[in-house]
């Protein structure tokens, strides 16, 4: 294999791991699931195996199919049945979180160069990562200028229409400026992708405010001073991530 | 203090290109208060004790240079079980071995004593073992014996969570948590060992509280 698809691979391995780490950091687990969380650390390595393996069929399915199957059968076997739905969820989501989703960017990246696209999957990862980092902006400055009508206000309260449709507006006129240089789309095609990665932006943001709000906490760690920690840097990439790898697979690959 | 000897270069390229990073990437720190922890003349720093892994962190948050003035208060029985492991208990990680089993006339405090004059800065645990992970125990009465007769050192409280549950007690299997480190303000000799172990405990609560751990459900 090249050595920078591989570089990357363990790039979004690494990332996928400190986010499961503070993720399970925060969430309220039982001391029996010590081991059950060893061996969920475990799918790291494996899912990044068949994501540098090209290997689509398994990286499709190993988490929302094996591990789904696999990881409840090795809590059972610490034989606690207290709390064991509680565990059971909160752990498989923060598998299909950090784990699941997060490996999808790096799948985007080993997407190949086609004819109207040389830049192929590194193009369209830089694509994804600028509109969605440059959405929570455009979504923060439209808020604070003419933020009004709150959204989600139990959930996120500086949250507001404005910032979202603003924000929203902002990312897909950016898709249609960035689209020639990184991506293969057309300028509908382009436009298309920037609303939905703005939107799906949107959701996980709100998605791990809820979650935050949920355990009590303000950040989910102190990576970068002021920025929260891992989670709180790509809470609305792991969603969009997903979701974005697949309309590119499903009409241009 | 032995600065600039091969072993102390050892111990602070131990620390600070093996220990540190493994541990950052593996767990992560995240730290309040690190202002408060200085490598100070004769000084102590008191924490909870949950994990073989929290004397090698406390170490962790010190720079380079400031490691060869630093040294673990730790138990002999542990630390000190065969002539390797004491040689690299003692240069390595640097601790200053004590006996938990106090014999009549023996001075378990003497190496401690003996440390503090020479101007170090030494963690100590003063719930005298690990325990129940993430569960405080009450703190034993040394801590308050030995800031009485150096009624000039003062004590830095810190309060950490997460490595009791990465490494508990009587497990090998070490599953990656984010460890949270609260450093509080120092605490001066207050003439009385109750009072001064009293305060130390309320100040380790306050940073536990500061903190709002998860505790295993």
């Amino acid at each position: 294999m090249r050595a920078l698809p591989l570089v990357s691979v363990i790039f979004f391995a690494l990332l996928s791991f400190l986010a499961f780490k503070e993720y399970i950091s925060i969430v309220p687990l039982r001391r029996a699931d010590r081991r059950v969380l060893f061996w969920a650390y475990l799918s790291i390595p494996i899912q990044y195996a068949f994501v540098a393996d090209d290997f689509y069929g398994m990286f499709i399915v190993f988490i929302p199919v094996w591990v789904f199957f696999l990881l409840p059968f090795r809590m059972i076997l610490t034989q606690q049945t207290e709390g064991f739905l509680t565990s059971v969820t909160a752990i498989s989501w923060g598998l299909m979180i950090a784990v699941f989703a997060v490996s999808h960017g790096a799948m985007l990246m080993r997407l190949p160069a086609t004819v109207n696209n040389a830049a192929g999957g590194r193009g369209l990862v830089l694509f994804m990562v600028i509109l969605n980092q440059g959405n929570d902006v455009a979504q923060y400055v439209w808020g604070k200028l003419f933020g009004r009508h709150k959204i989600l206000p139990l959930v996120s309260p500086k949250k507001t229409w404005e910032g979202f449709i603003g924000g929203v507006l902002t990312t897909t006129a950016a898709a249609a400026v960035l689209y020639s240089f990184l991506t293969p789309f057309s300028l509908g095609f382009a436009l298309f992708a920037g609303l939905v990665i703005g939107v799906t932006g949107f959701i996980g943001d709100v998605t791990f405010s809820a979650l935050k709000r949920d355990m009590k906490i303000k950040d989910t760690g102190s990576l970068i001073p002021g920025h929260g920690g891992i989670l709180d840097r790509i809470d609305s990439f792991s969603l969009t991530a997903p979701l974005f790898f697949h309309i590119v697979r499903y009409f241009y690959y | 203090m032995a600065f600039g000897s091969a072993t102390t270069l050892i111990r602070q390229v131990f620390y600070t290109i093996l220990v540190r990073p493994i541990l950052l990437v593996l767990l992560g720190f995240n730290v309040r208060g690190l202002e408060h922890l200085q490598a100070r003349g004769p000084h102590l720093i008191a924490a909870n004790h949950n994990s073989h892994l929290d004397a090698l962190v406390l170490m962790s948050l010190f720079g380079f240079a400031d490691i060869p003035k630093v040294k673990l208060v730790a138990a002999r029985d542990y630390w000190c079980r065969t002539r390797a492991l004491t040689w690299l208990s003692m240069n390595i990680v640097g601790i200053i071995p004590i006996d938990r089993k106090i014999e009549r006339g023996s001075d378990p405090f003497g190496p401690v004593q003996k440390a503090l004059d020479d101007g170090y800065t030494l963690v100590i645990f003063p719930e005298g073992s690990r325990g129940d992970p993430e569960k405080r125990q009450p703190l034993k009465n040394g801590i308050a014996r030995i800031v009485e007769l150096n009624p000039q050192v003062t004590v830095t409280p810190v309060f950490m969570h997460g490595l009791g549950k990465a490494l508990p007690r009587g497990e090998g299997l070490l599953v990656p948590f984010v460890c949270e480190i609260n450093v509080g303000e120092e605490l001066a000799w207050q003439g009385d060992r109750r009072l001064f172990v009293a305060s130390l405990e309320q100040s380790l609560e306050q940073l536990e509280h500061e903190i709002a751990p998860k505790p295993w459900t």
